[in-house]
């Protein structure tokens, strides 16, 4: 047999019987999809709210304790007199 | 604006619906046979073409000119590929016995030729879609025809009219 009529062979044999769409297909398809996708909201959400509250604990916590400011000495004694 | 959005998502629904109706009969199909079950009574087909559309559905405005029934297709593949994994582990050498012609292949064989002979997608695509070599996708797709056309005389199931010859 030829390569060609080899797959038309195997063709015929899958394209047999085709099965029965169900009836309330379109309904669940909807049903489920939009779950994802109102899921998939959420989860957005939740990311962002994640992500600013990171962020504002981290201003705040700069804020209180400035890392950038040069702690004071303390290893040179004070000078007490001339 | 709210009256531009509702109508949106009124076209979006149409349009959808129409999708489903024109896909699903060949997806189901597909689906059926990769599971390799029979054709009236195919519980894992219809969920995972339900899951596969619902996939899709939740994608169809990320989908920008692309093909809905090729992006519909590649879920249902993933989807199949995925949970064959677990179903049958690594090799696939678990054989489900049902009505359908294509029982007797694995399921990797099984998607491979879905996926070139049935739904005629090309052999560099079948490969991308299923993270394997080109030359790999070929022999796989050779090995399931030839199992197909020539099945092997050891495995094949007892036929009513053949009777073995009393010696």
């Amino acid at each position: 047999m030829k390569p060609h009529e080899r797959e038309a062979a195997v063709r015929r044999m899958l394209e047999r019987t085709p099965p029965q769409v169900p009836p309330g297909l379109h309904t669940e398809v909807v049903r489920r999809g939009g779950r994802m996708l109102r899921r998939r909201t959420v989860a957005r959400r939740l990311m962002w709210l994640a992500l600013l509250a990171a962020t504002l604990a981290f201003v705040i916590w700069a804020w209180t304790a400035r890392p950038w400011v040069e702690p004071p000495s303390t290893t040179t004694p004070p000078v007490s007199k001339w | 604006m709210r009256e531009r959005h509702a109508s949106q998502v009124g076209r979006r629904a149409r349009e959808f619906e129409a999708f489903v109706a024109g896909a699903a009969g060949r997806l189901l199909h597909a689906a059926t046979l990769l599971t390799a079950e029979a054709p009236a009574d195919n519980p894992r087909a219809r969920r995972l073409l339900t899951l596969a559309l619902a996939q899709t559905y939740a994608s169809w405005d990320r989908l920008r000119g692309e093909d809905p029934y090729a992006r519909a297709r590649q879920h249902l593949a993933a989807r199949f590929a995925h949970g064959a994994w677990h179903r049958y582990g690594l090799l696939g050498r678990h054989h489900p016995d049902s009505g359908s012609v294509l029982a007797r292949l694995s399921p990797q064989e099984r998607l491979i030729l879905v996926l070139r002979l049935y739904e005629g997608v090309a052999e560099e695509q079948t490969a991308a879609l299923l993270g394997l070599p080109s030359e790999r996708v070929q022999g796989i797709y050779a090995r399931a025809m030839a199992t197909l056309l020539h099945p092997p005389r050891s495995a094949a199931p007892a036929v009513p009219g053949a009777r073995t010859v009393p010696s």
